[in-house]
């Protein structure tokens, strides 16, 4: 059930921000951060794909995290960033506000998301790990591509 | 041996042979006496037996074994070939392919049972064989060798008869190299190097370019002047690897030699054959005989062995993308020279231009197939579905030299097997009904392909029966495709394009051949896909005909930049008719849909800015200059409003990826020359 795979008890995460949010996604799916750059609008997608950019070649899709997850809206800052993933065999980017840092942390430390209940749909996150005084939630990038749930 | 990595070049030499079998049994069957056509049967069989003895594959030699004895024997016309005997020589085909697919999948034995066929083949053999099988086998070199000779010119004539005036010896030789054989031309070269160490090599047949060059069937004939005795050449030829056998005579003045004149020296040597390869090994000998006397029977395939080298198609698609980024790059430094006006650079950049548009067009030559590789396929098919159904069917298959991309090609079958099926399930009449319609009762069904422009047109038509508006008329509204209304508002064209709706089957039986209401709605929705068009003309009692129109490549096309506010789309070029200008006077609307007249005709305006939701495409002023692409979108025009021309260019189509596939509009994305991705519009779609 969860897409949090890391050899033995270990867990690498890179941080990013939504909002004053953390949020957290395995490294290892992670295949490269990009900053912003000019995103092509694709007509007749759903809100949440932002367009299309140009990765050394090929196109490929883009999602705004924040629309996708159901948050405020905000202007992009000069912070913002494409963090590139595989997800299901295609490579997807997602717009996050900001990147904070790789962090390693136990297993033990993440909880599952049904003692959620901040009202977000459940469905797009694997959990959520603690760390001394900080909370990463984390994602679960398959549920947050498909494009059959709206 | 470990023959696992002979195996990819088993299987397509295999499918390939099948194919020649296929289409020579069906030529066999019109002209039962074709004497060519039955040595290219045998050839092929011959080598589909000695490809799978060597791999191990005892099935399929098996088979090829006994199919070769009765062809054997056709050829030889101590057997005649009726309809029962190649309808046993069809079955065999089709089993050897299921065994070949068998293969393929990792299965070598018990695929299919052969022991049944083979028996069948044994009886026929057996039944009317006349001349005793060994009896054949020990004529067949001798016969080989003294009609194979090499003629010689007068200078060749001279040199010999100098040479056994000075007490020399002149032996011809012939040289059959294994089949099969990997390196033909490696051991042609062994050979002449021999002889070379051994005298004087005066004349070879084909020439020594054409057997470095691998330009030969499996043998080759030498004329060699040397003062060893023919035994001697003889064994040191056999010494050599992969030499099936050397058939030899002493040449001219035959009292030189001692021999007995009338009967010249023929000798068939099979000891390096490996077991039951030895009774095959001697009718090659005289098969490859036949060959040579009538080389018009297959020059093609002798000439293509010359050239052609087999590449693994990934590598061909990973050239093409990397043409691809270069084109990119190419378009990206014509902007840089134009912006900064750097009159070197643009020199330059012309000059890179001519190589890259060349090595386009090369790269997208590599990737073009000939029809025919579809088209093979067909007279068989044909065949089978007209004796099923008690149709006479005459095929006629025109510029199948046609070519099209690899990516077309694999995706062409299928529609057209869907339109060739309906044209004789539905199209062309019983013998006995066509008769009394006045027609010839065999039916003609043409598949035609030519280049048309920029597209390539592919065409099937047929004389049969053609189609009632009545009864489409009556199917739709049954199947509530159409009301009532709306067929009355059609002309013949359009009610003749209902087929093409989903759910639409006019047999009125469904038969196994066609009519599950599936077809004409598949076939266009695939035609569709691959860029093309597709066109249908009938008229009752005369025939139908579909067109397909099919663009070259789907790689690299040439399209127009067209602006709508800040966003960029790309049109390809060859769906555009043309560019205007207008006013937004000129725009008149008709039942709430605006339109514009061009050369007196009425075209549908669509504003791209709305239709593709762009943000702040805004209403214009009166007096503004406006726009307007003209573009065919399946049978009808339509005109694309845009706010500006950005210019023509050339662009490499990338597809969207998984995630993205199935928006309609949107044909793909390309990108430009400074990195901004453009998506390229679907015209299909805008209609």
């Amino acid at each position: 059930m969860s897409d949090v795979v890391t050899a033995g008890d270990e867990l690498k995460l890179i941080v990013f921000k939504l909002g004053p949010e953390e949020y957290g996604l395995d490294i290892l799916r992670v295949q490269e951060i990009k900053r912003l750059m000019k995103i092509t609008r694709v007509p007749s997608t759903p809100q949440f794909i932002k367009g299309v950019i140009n990765l050394r070649g090929s196109v490929l899709p883009v999602i705004d995290l924040r629309t996708r997850l159901e948050l405020t809206e905000n202007e992009l800052t000069d912070a913002a960033r494409i963090i590139v993933v595989l997800v299901n065999e295609n490579i997807v980017g997602f717009i996050v506000d900001e990147v904070v840092e790789v962090t390693t942390m136990s297993r033990e430390n993440v909880e599952s998301v049904n003692s959620l209940s901040n009202g977000i749909s459940a469905e797009y996150f694997s959990g959520i790990a603690k760390a001394e005084n900080r909370l990463f939630i984390l994602l679960n990038p398959e549920n947050i591509v498909n494009t059959t749930q709206a | 041996m470990d023959v696992n990595q002979y195996l990819g070049i088993f299987l397509e030499e295999a499918r390939e042979h099948l194919q020649t079998l296929n289409r020579c049994l069906l030529d066999l069957e019109h002209d039962p006496n074709d004497l060519h056509v039955l040595d290219e049967i045998f050839r092929s069989a011959h080598t589909i037996k000695g490809m799978s003895a060597t791999m191990g594959y005892a099935e399929i030699a098996e088979l090829t074994h006994e199919m070769e004895n009765v062809l054997d024997m056709l050829r030889k016309g101590t057997l005649k070939a009726h309809a029962d005997i190649i309808d046993t020589l069809f079955q065999c085909v089709d089993r050897l392919e299921q065994l070949v697919e068998g293969v393929a999948n990792g299965h070598t034995e018990g695929v299919v049972d052969v022991s049944e066929l083979s028996k069948k083949l044994a009886s026929i053999a057996k039944g009317e064989a006349t001349a005793p099988v060994e009896a054949r086998q020990a004529e067949a070199p001798a016969a080989a060798a003294a009609e194979d000779l090499i003629e010689l010119n007068e200078t060749e004539d001279e040199l010999v008869k100098s040479a056994l005036g000075q007490g020399m010896r002149v032996h011809a030789l012939k040289i059959v190299i294994r089949q099969g054989t990997l390196l033909k031309s490696v051991r042609a070269y062994m050979v002449m190097k021999a002889f070379d160490e051994m005298g004087d090599v005066i004349k070879t047949e084909p020439l020594v370019e054409d057997l470095e060059k691998d330009n030969f069937g499996n043998e080759f004939s030498v004329v060699l002047v040397t003062d060893l005795e023919l035994d001697k050449v003889r064994e040191t030829v056999l010494s050599i690897a992969e030499i099936d056998t050397v058939t030899a005579q002493p040449y001219g003045a035959p009292a030189s030699t001692g021999k007995n004149p009338p009967e010249p020296l023929a000798l068939a040597v099979e000891e390096k054959t490996a077991g039951g390869e030895a009774p095959g090994a001697a009718p090659a000998a005289e098969v490859k005989k036949a060959a040579s006397a009538a080389p018009a029977a297959a020059p093609d395939k002798k000439a293509k062995a010359q050239q052609l080298l087999r590449v693994d198609a990934e590598k061909l698609d990973s050239l093409l993308n990397l043409v691809g980024e270069l084109v990119i790059n190419k378009t990206r430094l014509q902007q840089i020279g134009l912006s900064n006006q750097l009159l070197e650079l643009t020199e330059a950049i012309e000059q890179m231009d001519r190589v890259t548009t060349d090595l386009q067009s090369v790269v997208m030559k590599l990737r073009m197939v000939p029809v025919s590789q579809v088209f093979n396929r067909f007279p068989r098919m044909i065949r089978d579905l007209s004796h099923g159904l008690g149709k006479e069917i005459n095929l006629v298959i025109q510029g199948e030299e046609t070519e099209l991309d690899r990516t077309v090609i694999d995706e062409i079958g299928d529609p057209l097997v869907h339109l060739l099926r309906n044209s004789i399930d539905h199209g062309i009449e019983k013998p006995a009904d066509r008769v009394a319609a006045g027609k010839n009762p065999v039916g003609e069904l043409r598949l035609i392909a030519r280049h048309e422009g920029n597209n390539v047109l592919l065409m099937v038509s047929d004389d049969g029966k053609g189609l009632k508006p009545e009864v489409i008329k009556k199917k739709a509204l049954e199947k509530g495709l159409v009301t009532k209304a709306e067929l009355e508002a059609m002309d013949t064209n359009e009610v003749m394009r209902l087929i093409f709706l989903p759910g639409f089957s006019t047999a009125e039986t469904v038969t196994d051949v066609s009519g599950r209401g599936v077809g004409m709605d598949a076939v266009r929705s695939k035609i569709e896909a691959l860029g093309g068009l597709l066109e249908l003309e009938s008229t009752t009692g005369q025939g139908t005909r579909v067109k397909i129109r099919l663009p070259l490549t789907l790689a690299i096309i040439q399209a127009l930049l067209v602006r709508i506010c800040e966003e960029t789309y790309a049109i390809p070029l060859g769906s555009i008719d043309s560019t205007i200008n207008i006013t937004p006077e000129d725009i008149r609307t008709i039942q709430q849909e605006e339109v514009i007249l061009l050369r007196g005709q009425i075209i549908p305006l669509v504003r791209l800015g709305r239709k593709l939701g762009v943000t702040g495409a805004a209403d214009f002023s009166p007096e503004q200059e406006l726009f307007v692409v003209i573009v065919q979108a399946g049978d009808h025009r339509i005109g694309l409003l845009v706010d500006a021309l950005v210019g023509q260019q050339e662009i490499v189509i990338k597809s969207l990826g998984k995630l993205l596939t199935g928006i309609k509009q949107i044909a793909g994305a390309t990108i430009l020359g400074d990195g901004q991705v453009v998506l390229i519009l679907d015209v299909n779609a805008l209609g």
